[in-house]
């Protein structure tokens, strides 16, 4: 509608062609009354010719909106006429023009071309736009006729649909072969949604395949197609007769029971295929059922005729330009893909990463499983769920949220050492245990004061969204933030391990506790702050999970095997192992699900069989321990 | 006379630092001998090579009569072949009792079936009071083995290897933690064994090997320095540099 | 010979036949009906995991390889012994509806019928290979404990092969499971992914006898299996079988040092533990009636665990203490009969708490008493004259009652 005022608006400001549109429909009034196909087109292009605010008549015609009050054009907006040439209102009885779908048909191909050198950038854009929906081959010669663009930016995209639109329409082959080459390089959507219908084939059979047909593959009945299919085939194309089903021959069978026997068969050695079939011929033979083809019969019917698939697009160069583009876009799809796999294994690893780093210092450093390295993530996790109910704003409480996950658990992991791990020194099977203990009991806690369902940890606004890399390659900005997380992480940690007191201490009391002992160096203390340590960063790593995971109470045992897997396959006690992992099973996971998307589950099952093999080669990780005390 | 184990230029390196470096050894079926040098000379990773517990990276270790090389078996086929090891901390099952011990280590099928099979009888039970009479501990037979005084699990290992009866004995520090009767009682062991058997002697205490009176190989970052006699090997300027002298 | 070396075996076994012939006496179908058939099957199902638990002692407290994936062999050995019931039972259903038709049926009609009722729920219309026997109750039987047994020999030689112990091997053992249970999971591997196979309680040709009898039969034969499990345990601990694999768990180099092909030995307990776990669930899950790759979870595998820790490792008694208390306990405490425990400004319901009161008695177990409540035996048995020399340093049930039995 806002088109129309706006050239009714533009009518006013032009009365000189307002003058012209007048005799034009003035001078032709009979045969736009009546139109017909055969002779309305030369008055289609008159009424074209007559300006800009002819293309409004022309639309209001198509639409069945253009009528006649008073021996004048009116055009019908809802409720209202305005008169088609002067823009004023016009009251009175109107009188609708129908014209026929043909006519129409014209009126619309002319109206296209009008519209396509409107002055209106906009209309242009919107015409280009409905061609690009719906197109005929009417829009192909009205897009050349068109002419360049003064536009650049709708010139190009003029031009790319006149090309598309030559692919499907153009009536000389070289001309579609040319187009479809020209886009080599391109990945459209538009540029497949032409391509594939080339391709389309349907699926023949015949005694011999016709000369003409564009042959796209003859198929072998038992190789390329199931001989089943293929005699289908045959019996849709009234080529054999269909086969007797089992359930046909049951059921004729028990419409022939005579006194307990068929076709002098006993009815209780029908359970035998063999016998049902001799029943079911004697029957035929004496014409109480029709005979079905035979075994024989369907082999040499099948191997009388010839399978194939048709093309539908009679030209082979066409559907061979066809499939090369195709290939050609598939190998760069496939390239973009890959590079945003990767970068969906960089995410997936720097999770694991995270929730793994903790593990393999207490594992690595105190040579302890703590089995409940999951529930302190989900500690956590539900640490990050308080603040945000507490604090309002959602960047500070998150800000709030990753030191109070890192003191809740570190607590938590000084008061396990303390309680429990320090009485167990040296027995690492009892302390995985026990931790196991506290890991069902902490999940339980968790679940009786959370309640079983998911609570939302979201993420501030900063955090949504998503970067963007080319058209297909994305990674959202949560797991950007969580590849830098772990990054910082890293950082720390070679931080803390090389340059700080403790790391000192820590690497003395690893590599020797009674000689680190006898320098003054607590080893309870310090196997006690590690231990708090690995269990602060756990905290930290379920703030990180849980803004993109829903909050459960077994948001922790989800990355528990994992995480193990990550320090196994790393090697225990350095921190490059458990980076190694963390990649190793990040990029396994992806890669196997790309083999199989559909199948999730699959790939986690691969991928752990893969692990078992691979701690085979390597059981002491990708990175081990080297050194006599290894050998030990 | 063919050698019962013949070690040659075997080397071995933990992280780039040589433990072994070219050593060669041999050692006849009768024979003691003792090993010495300093702490790190190479003489526990020596052991651990003969034994199969560290693969070397280079050289060849030759076994018996049909000089069977030992590099592809693993420990336990190592052991079957007839090469006994005692550690310097004794290492006995404490928590079974003395004569489960002996009967674990009576020299019979190692198979895990054949295991399952085997039913103690008159003469393994012979056998194993036999040999607790013969390290002193024929009362304590139905003793937990954790019960025993560190000279007595000293023992027990001792007759343990016996109970094996393997061709050739590797001892690791036996005067080790032993009183001054014990290590008397120890040598004469040692020196009755070597009559049937080969037995290498590795130890520190310069008294204890003296005592033994035998052939003597003194290793130096991980090679032979000198081999002979006690006296021969004492009068080696070298020899007294590295080891004797300090 | 056997029970004259071990005593206990002997107090074991007639108690567990006081046990069964009580239950009988007691049950709706062979007695007062005291005892419902509810209650007949869970007491059945609890003698299964008790030899579970045993088999679990076997590899833990014996040879020292804590298997953190046991479970996996058990739900294996329901699963074997399910296809065939379930196949049996569909057999017997479809071929009642097909004989209303005149016709007798063909043996592949009524395959497909069973097929289609079958799979129908995972939108499969073939039979799965792996089915292809499901027809027969003895070749089922005999994969009852080959598949298993298979699957415990292959990952095993992999694992002692490579030499991965301690918590290594656990950590590797949780993963199999978890890979066996997640391939379960998947619809199109012919197993019925998540809805598992289920009306295992229905016995194929039995449809005319009562659950509350079938229970009773179930009962007798989950003890008989007890008991020959039990001896083929106590058999396997006892002579110097058992002497060579406790020096494994004690120190695996010595062991080797001796001559002992210690991955064999490792590799032969696995297996046969493996298998006992098979049977033992081959008979759970008929009384269960259902079984699903949950049952394969990690998590289940370590509740075997915490069993034969709680109840004493190291002991084949203790671990059926440990599993008979822990899993009849866990019971009635979920099944909401534990009076709920008011504190004024908390009430503590059992059923939400069991899992806390669990896991942090649990703990205090592995704390306080390493040797489970089988110590509680100990001492009560230690009332008596056998004096204990030196400190008990570890689980040998056999030598301190073979004293008890000359005292």
């Amino acid at each position: 509608m806002r088109h129309l005022l706006l050239s009714l608006l533009m009518l006013l400001a032009a009365p000189a062609c307002a003058q012209d549109l007048a005799q034009v429909l003035d001078a032709n009034r009979a045969q736009i009354e009546q139109p017909s196909r055969q002779t309305i087109a030369p008055v289609i292009e008159a009424l074209a010719a007559a300006g800009p605010q002819a293309g409004a008549v022309l639309e209001a015609w198509a639409d069945r909106r253009l009528g006649l009050a008073d021996g004048r054009f009116v055009i019908v907006q809802g409720d209202e006429a305005v008169d088609a040439v002067t823009g004023a209102a016009v009251r009175g009885e109107v009188r609708v023009l129908r014209p026929n779908s043909g006519v129409r048909g014209i009126i619309g191909a002319a109206l296209v071309q009008f519209q396509l050198s409107d002055p209106d950038p906009s209309r242009r854009a919107a015409a280009l736009d409905a061609i690009a929906r719906r197109s005929d081959e009417t829009h192909l010669a009205a897009l050349r006729a068109a002419g360049n663009d003064p536009d650049p930016a709708l010139a190009v995209r003029k031009a790319r649909l006149e090309r598309l639109l030559t692919i499907r329409f153009d009536p000389d082959p070289q001309a579609r072969v040319d187009a479809i080459e020209a886009f080599s390089g391109d990945t459209g959507a538009d540029l497949q949604a032409v391509l594939n219908p080339l391709l389309a084939t349907t699926r023949i059979a015949a005694p011999t395949i016709p000369g003409q047909a564009n042959v796209a593959a003859e198929l072998i009945p038992g190789d390329d197609i199931p001989q089943d299919e293929a005699y289908r085939l045959l019996v849709e194309a009234g080529l054999a007769p269909a086969r007797l089903a089992p359930d046909a021959q049951k059921q004729a069978l028990s419409a022939h029971i005579v006194e307990g026997t068929v076709g002098g068969v006993p009815v209780a050695e029908l359970s035998d295929p063999a016998r049902r079939d001799t029943a079911y011929d004697a029957l035929a033979e004496v014409g109480l059922v029709p005979p079905a083809a035979t075994a024989a019969e369907a082999e040499a019917a099948l191997s009388g005729h010839r399978f194939a698939d048709i093309y539908a697009e009679p030209n082979a160069q066409i559907t061979d330009a066809a499939r090369r583009a195709l290939n050609a876009m598939a190998l760069r799809q496939g390239a973009q893909q890959t590079a945003d796999l990767a970068l969906d294994a960089l995410s997936l690893a720097s999770i694991y990463f995270l929730a793994a780093i903790g593990l393999a210092i207490t594992f690595g450093v105190m040579g302890v499983i703590n089995m409940a390295h999951g529930e302190f993530i989900m500690m956590g996790a539900y640490t990050g769920y308080v603040v945000q109910t507490l604090i309002a704003g959602r960047t500070l409480s998150l800000i709030v949220a990753l030191p109070a996950a890192f003191i809740v658990t570190f607590l938590a992991g000084v008061v396990l050492y303390r309680l429990v791990i320090r009485h167990l020194v040296k027995r690492p099977l009892e302390t995985l245990l026990a931790t196991f203990g506290l890991s069902i009991a902490l999940q339980q806690i968790a679940k009786n004061i959370f309640g079983t369902q998911a609570r939302p940890l979201t993420a501030p606004a900063w955090l949504e969204g998503s970067v963007g890399f080319g058209e297909i390659v994305s990674i959202s900005t949560i797991r950007v933030a969580i590849f830098v997380l772990a990054l910082m992480f890293l950082g720390l940690f070679l931080w803390i391990m090389n340059r700080t007191r403790l790391g000192l201490e820590v690497r003395a009391v690893t590599q020797n506790p009674g000689m680190a002992a006898s320098m003054g160096i607590n080893p309870d203390r310090i196997a006690m702050l590690t231990f708090g340590l690995g269990s602060g960063i756990a905290g930290i790593a379920g703030v990180a999970i849980g803004l993109f995971a829903k909050v459960t109470s077994e948001l922790g045992s989800d990355y528990i095997v994992q995480s193990f897997m990550t320090v196994v396959v790393g090697g225990v006690g350095n921190i490059w192992g458990t980076l190694a992992g963390a990649a190793l099973i990040g990029g396994l996971q992806k890669g196997i699900e790309v083999i199989n998307p559909a199948n999730t589950l699959a790939a986690q099952t691969w991928m752990i069989l893969l692990i078992i093999i691979f701690i085979q080669f390597r059981p002491r990780g990708i990175m081990p321990t080297r050194g006599r005390a290894a050998e030990a | 006379m063919t050698a019962l184990l013949e070690v040659s230029g075997v080397s071995k390196s933990f992280d780039g630092f040589k433990a072994i470096n070219g050593l060669s050894f041999s050692i006849g079926p009768a024979e003691l001998r003792a090993v010495i040098g300093p702490n790190g000379a190479g003489k526990t990773t020596f052991m651990d090579i003969v034994t199969g517990k560290t693969r070397p990276d280079r050289g060849q270790v030759l076994w018996g009569e049909r000089s069977r090389s030992l590099l592809k078996l693993s420990e336990a086929q190592i052991a079957r072949a007839g090469i006994g090891r005692k550690f310097q901390r004794p290492t006995v099952f404490e928590d079974q009792s003395v004569a489960d011990n002996l009967t674990m280590a009576l020299k019979a099928l190692r198979g895990p079936f054949a295991v399952l099979c085997w039913k103690p009888s008159a003469a393994s039970a012979a056998r194993v009071a036999e040999l607790a009479g013969d390290v002193g501990l024929a009362e304590r037979l139905a003793h937990k083995a954790g019960e025993l005084s560190h000279g007595q699990k000293q023992w027990l290992e001792i007759g343990m290897l016996l109970a094996q009866e393997p061709r050739l004995l590797l001892v690791d520090e036996p005067a080790a933690g032993m009183t001054l009767a014990e290590r008397e009682q120890t040598t004469t062991l040692l020196r009755r064994l070597a009559e049937t058997r080969a037995v290498v002697v590795v130890e520190h205490d310069m008294d204890f090997v003296r005592r033994l009176n035998c052939k003597v190989t003194v290793l130096h970052q991980g090679s032979v320095l000198a081999e002979g006699s006690l006296d021969h090997v004492s009068a080696n300027p070298e020899v007294i540099d590295v080891y004797l002298g300090r | 010979m056997l029970i004259r070396k071990h005593p206990s075996v002997l107090v074991f076994l007639a108690l567990l036949a006081v046990f069964t012939l009580a239950v009988t006496l007691m049950s709706e179908a062979y007695g007062s009906g005291v005892v419902p058939t509810s209650t007949v099957k869970t007491l059945g199902k609890t003698l299964c995991l008790a030899l579970a638990a045993v088999a679990m002692d076997l590899v833990w407290g014996y040879a020292g390889i804590l298997s953190l994936g046991h479970m996996a062999f058990f739900a294996l050995g329901g699963y074997m012994i399910g296809m065939w019931l379930m196949y049996a039972r569909t057999g017997e259903i479809v071929a009642a509806t097909l004989a209303s038709s005149p016709v007798p049926p063909t043996a592949e009609e009524l395959r497909q019928g069973i097929t289609g009722q079958i799979f129908g729920v995972v939108g499969s219309t073939d039979l799965p290979l792996t089915w292809s026997i499901a027809g027969s109750l003895p070749m089922q039987l005999l994969l009852v404990l080959a598949v298993p047994g298979l699957l415990a020999f292959l990952f095993g030689w992999l694992a002692f092969r490579s030499r991965v112990n301690g918590v290594y091997l656990s950590i590797l053992t949780q993963a199999m499971t978890l890979a066996l249970s997640l391939w379960l999971f998947q619809n199109d591997n012919g197993f019925r992914g998540n809805n598992g196979l289920s009306g295992l309680q229905n016995i194929p040709g039995l449809s005319h006898v009562p659950q509350s009898v079938i229970s009773i039969w179930f009962l007798w034969a989950s003890a008989l299996l007890l008991a020959g499990g039990y001896l083929l345990a106590t058999w396997l601990t006892a002579g110097k079988f058992g002497s060579v694999i406790r020096a494994i768990r004690d120190d695996e180099t010595r062991v080797r040092f001796l001559g002992y092909p210690v991955e064999g030995y490792k590799l032969t307990v696995f297996t046969i533990s493996a298998m006992i776990c098979a049977a033992a669930g081959a008979l759970y899950y008929p009384q269960a009636g259902i079984i699903n790759p949950a049952e394969l979870a990690p998590i289940a595998s370590v509740y075997l665990a915490v069993w034969v820790a709680i109840g004493g490792r190291g002991r084949l008694y203790g671990a059926v203490i440990g599993a008979v208390v822990v899993s009849l306990l866990s019971s009635w405490f979920t099944g909401g009969r534990a009076p709920a425990l008011d504190l004024g400004f908390y009430r503590i319901d059992w059923v939400n708490w069991w899992q806390v009161l669990l896991g942090l008695g649990f703990v205090a177990v592995t704390l306080f008493a390493p040797r489970g409540l089988s110590s509680l035996v100990d001492a009560l048995a230690g009332l008596r004259p056998p004096r204990r020399r030196g400190a008990d340093l570890g689980p040998d049930a056999g030598a301190l009652r073979e004293k008890e039995a000359e005292a």
